[in-house]
């Protein structure tokens, strides 16, 4: 019987995000332009990202994929929660048989969906890009479970914290920060590249791109993701405020 | 061994160092409507916060039709529906997406149908919940309280904030629910609804029971139960009020005079007479009940609103 609320959770909320405009823009708009843009221009070859002759698409793929998973699960849910917050959602459905922890696993559940969609286009035009793998599909199953809990519980944290307007503009900040200078596209070089390895955008970037492209699993990349999952969580758990 | 639908016991709350809840102790019975009156800031909405388990109790103890709120989210959250004054539901997505979804949670579910009709709720069902006004979305959050046919319902201020119409509406949907045997706990401002609905009244103030009772005892027990109202055509002379002093407590406002104590029939006449050698005119005149405002401002010597 839960479970099958959790369900209905899952599904409502998935709705909800499709239904919204802005956050489509975010999570699927977003991603596949970075997609198109870092293939067909020479951008990657001419920061040294990738040696003159090199596929662009073995990084603009995963780039892709990682930058979808932080709209969803990171601004997305963030910013939603945080306005459901402070309109009193969240305390009426607390009154519910739903539950606070039946909330949250609704809200991994719809990200979860969302997530797929995004990466079934991302894919779709990856191919006609001309994308041909290689993909290791446990790499990229476990980044995404990994990844997906490190940002939600975060990005929860966040709007269970501070005001929804603060949310609003530090989360679209952050996800421009983590594409821009977080790891989360393109790895870094050198000591910053060190820094950002350790944080959840470097490493949900370090997991896919080994994932996507090049076929492999970054253990230590997982685990980074592992841990930011932990301590998000715990610490989600400990602040988050209702009201 | 059958349990109220409600029983709170010795509830105690802060908000850090402030006391909010400081020793509530009531029951509310099935088939019947609990009023609960207060300021803001009496306590209320933190009471109902801490009966339905959504805070946990500093000490005391509560009980749903005998289980706990808190250790037993899942069966009491089957039983009791609510509305919460400041709660709200999802904001982008439109009534009757909202309560079929609800209806998902509950185990024996009330069909949506039966509620969006009497409420209205068709008339604003392409809208999303962000695009209503207040008044409806007070129509929809009451059906959301509803929704998982509850046996005990708490009712947070429901008709803040509606037209005339609509609080009728309201208003015999409370009395259907009391009818068909569900307990109804109503937090209110306003005191002829309070008077209207209750079957038993609660005042609350800061933290603390200070009257309870059926209405009428209420009224009855704060002594003088009518007064007198004359209204003049020009403001009451100081001097008049001196005079009306000498039959019984007086007050006056603008050209409002109101003459308290359940004034006898010839010191009604005594009045009049004082206010024809006066050489004023009266513009009105009459009895008037003393309302549950009056009894709570002689509690606590301040005004209820």
């Amino acid at each position: 019987m839960t479970s099958t609320r959790i369900v209905s959770q899952a599904k409502f909320e998935t709705l909800s995000v499709l239904r919204n405009g802005e956050q489509l823009l975010l999570s699927i708009i977003f991603p596949l332009g970075l997609l198109v843009f870092l293939a067909k221009t020479p951008l990657l070859t001419g920061l040294g990202v990738i040696e003159a002759g090199a596929d662009p698409l073995s990084i603009a793929v995963p780039g892709a994929l990682s930058l979808s998973l932080a709209s969803s699960a990171f601004t997305g849910q963030a910013i939603a929660t945080a306005f459901d917050r402070r309109y009193g959602v969240l305390r009426q459905l607390a009154t519910t048989p739903l539950g606070t922890n039946g909330l949250i696993l609704g809200k991994l559940g719809a990200v979860i969906v969302v997530v797929l969609i995004q990466y079934a286009l991302v894919f779709a035009a990856a191919a006609i890009l001309g994308f041909r793998g290689p993909v290791d599909i446990l790499g990229l199953i476990l980044t995404t479970l990994f990844g997906t809990a490190a940002l939600l519980s975060l990005g929860l944290l966040m709007a269970g914290t501070v005001r929804a307007e603060a949310t609003l503009a530090a989360t679209n900040l952050i996800w421009v920060l983590m594409a821009g200078v977080g790891g989360l596209v393109i790895a870094h070089p050198g000591e910053w590249g060190t820094v950002v390895g350790y944080l959840p955008s470097g490493a949900l970037g370090d997991a896919m791109r080994s994932a996507v492209g090049h076929a492999g699993t970054d253990v230590k990349a997982i685990i980074v993701l592992l841990i930011w999952g932990l301590v998000g969580t715990l610490a989600a758990r400990r602040w988050f405020r209702f009201e | 061994m059958s349990y109220p639908a409600l029983t709170i016991r010795g509830l105690q709350y802060s908000y850090g160092t402030h006391r909010v809840v400081d020793g509530i102790d009531l029951t509310a019975e099935s088939g019947s409507v609990l009023g609960v009156l207060g300021p803001n800031g009496a306590g209320k909405s933190t009471t109902i916060s801490l009966a339905v388990g959504t805070r946990r109790p500093e000490s005391g103890t509560v009980e749903i039709f005998g289980h706990d709120p808190v250790a037993e989210h899942a069966t009491t959250s089957q039983l009791a529906g609510v509305m919460l004054q400041d709660g709200g539901l999802p904001m982008s997505s439109k009534p009757l997406q909202v309560l079929r979804h609800l209806s998902t949670l509950y185990e024996n579910p009330v069909p949506v149908d039966e509620l969006a009709e009497p409420l209205g709720l068709y008339d604003f069902a392409g809208r999303t919940m962000r695009r209503l006004s207040g008044g409806q979305k007070q129509r929809v959050a009451l059906a959301a309280a509803l929704i998982g046919r509850p046996r005990l319902v708490f009712l947070d201020e429901p008709c803040a904030g509606l037209d005339p119409q609509a609080r009728e509406v309201v208003h015999s949907f409370i009395r259907d629910l009391a009818d068909r045997g569900v307990a109804v706990v109503l937090t209110t401002h306003d005191l002829a609804e309070a008077e209207e609905l209750s079957d038993e009244v609660v005042v609350i103030d800061r933290g603390r029971i200070i009257a309870q009772g059926a209405p009428e005892e209420l009224r009855s027990a704060s002594g003088g139960s009518r007064s007198l109202t004359i209204r003049l055509d020009s403001p009451v002379p100081a001097a008049l009020v001196d005079r009306l002093t000498e039959l019984g407590p007086t007050s006056a406002q603008g050209s409002l005079i109101s003459l308290d104590g359940a004034p006898t029939a010839s010191q009604i006449a005594a009045a009049c007479a004082a206010v024809a050698e006066a050489g004023l005119q009266i513009t009105d005149i009459g009895m008037q009940r003393q309302s549950l405002s009056d009894v709570f401002f002689e509690l606590t010597g301040r005004p209820l609103r």
